[in-house]
C-alpha cells in the first residue's frame, strides 16, 4: 500500500494499530474516499484484528465521515477484528450520540483507556 | 404563491420572522447563487462559519451551524442538483449576535423529508448514509423545507 495521506498509523502493545487522523476537519469528498481506502486497507491488506481510531486532531466530521465509520466498523467485525475510539471532543461526540452511533462503537475517553479495553 | 412549509421535529424557539425590530438587527447579510460543484460549495459554508466567528458566536454553537449548513449545501449540490454544474444553488444567510438564519435551495424535483428512513432506527443503524438531515434538525432550533422538497429553511436561535 502506498504511504497513508490522510492518517498515521502506529503498532502499541505488539499487535494494536493505532491511527491518528491527518486531518482536522473531516468534510472534503476526496478526503473522505482517500480516507475510507486508507482505514479499509488496514484490516483488508495489513490485516490488522486490534484497531483503535484517535480523534484527537479531529475538530469537525460530516455525515459522509461517519458513512465511512460505520463502513470500517463492519469491515473490521467481519474480519472478526476489534475496532475502537478515543479521544473525541464533545461536539463530535453529540453527533455520534445523536445519531446512536454511540452505541454501536466502542468509544473511550483516551487512549490508555482504550488500550487498556484491548488488553481486557 | 402561498409558501407551504413542512414543519420537521420540534420548535425550540419560536420566532416571527416579520418582526422588524429583529430584521433590523442582523449584522450580517449575504446571499451566494453557485454552480453544483462541491468546491464552491465550500467557499460558501467557510465563508458563512467565518462570519459566525466574527460575530463572536461561541465555539459549539459555531460547530453545530457548521454541521447543519455542510449538510445542507452538500444535499443540495449532490441529491438536488445531481452535481451538474449547469444549475445552480442560492443561499441565503442573515447573521446576528443571537440568530442565524439560513435558506439553502436547489433547481432538483425535490425530496419529501418525512419518508427519510430513520437512520436511528436498529435495521439502519448500520446503513452509511442518511444521517445528514437528523444532524440539522438536532443542531439547528428549526429546520423547515418547502411543499416542494427544494428549499429548506434552517435556523439557530441562542438561549
Amino acid at each position: 500500500m502506498a504511504d497513508p495521506q490522510r492518517i498515521t498509523c502506529d503498532i502499541f502493545d505488539d499487535d494494536v494499530a493505532v491511527v491518528q487522523f491527518k486531518d482536522r476537519k473531516i468534510l472534503d469528498e476526496g478526503v473522505i474516499q482517500d480516507l475510507g481506502r486508507e482505514l479499509f486497507g488496514l484490516v483488508e491488506e495489513a490485516k490488522h484484528k486490534k484497531i483503535l481510531l484517535d480523534f484527537t486532531n479531529v475538530e469537525f466530521l460530516s455525515s459522509a465521515a461517519l458513512g465511512k465509520l460505520i463502513s470500517m466498523h463492519k469491515k473490521v467485525e467481519q474480519a472478526e477484528g476489534k475496532l475502537e475510539m478515543c479521544s473525541i471532543r464533545p461536539e463530535i461526540y453529540d453527533v455520534f450520540k445523536i445519531t446512536r452511533l454511540n452505541e454501536k462503537f466502542d468509544i473511550y475517553d483516551d487512549r490508555d483507556a482504550a488500550l487498556g479495553a484491548f488488553r481486557a | 404563491m402561498i409558501d407551504s412549509r413542512v414543519v420537521l421535529g420540534v420548535e425550540r424557539a419560536t420566532v416571527s420572522t416579520g418582526d422588524a425590530a429583529m430584521q433590523a438587527s442582523w449584522t450580517w447579510v449575504n446571499n451566494y447563487d453557485i454552480p453544483s460543484r462541491l468546491d464552491d460549495g465550500q467557499r460558501v459554508v467557510q465563508e458563512i462559519i467565518h462570519a459566525l466567528r466574527h460575530q463572536e458566536w461561541k465555539q459549539d454553537d459555531v460547530f453545530a451551524v457548521h454541521l447543519a449548513l455542510e449538510e445542507a449545501v452538500v444535499n443540495a449540490i449532490r441529491h438536488g442538483n445531481g452535481l451538474d454544474p449547469t444549475k445552480r444553488v442560492r443561499v441565503e444567510t442573515k447573521i446576528s449576535a443571537q440568530r442565524c438564519w439560513i435558506q439553502v435551495e436547489d433547481e432538483g424535483s425535490g425530496f419529501d423529508p418525512q419518508h427519510v428512513p430513520d437512520c436511528t432506527a436498529n435495521e439502519n443503524l448500520e446503513k452509511p448514509g442518511g444521517r445528514g438531515l437528523m444532524l440539522m434538525q438536532n443542531f439547528m432550533s428549526s429546520v423547515e423545507y418547502n411543499e416542494a422538497g427544494n428549499r429548506v429553511v434552517m435556523e439557530k436561535v441562542l438561549d
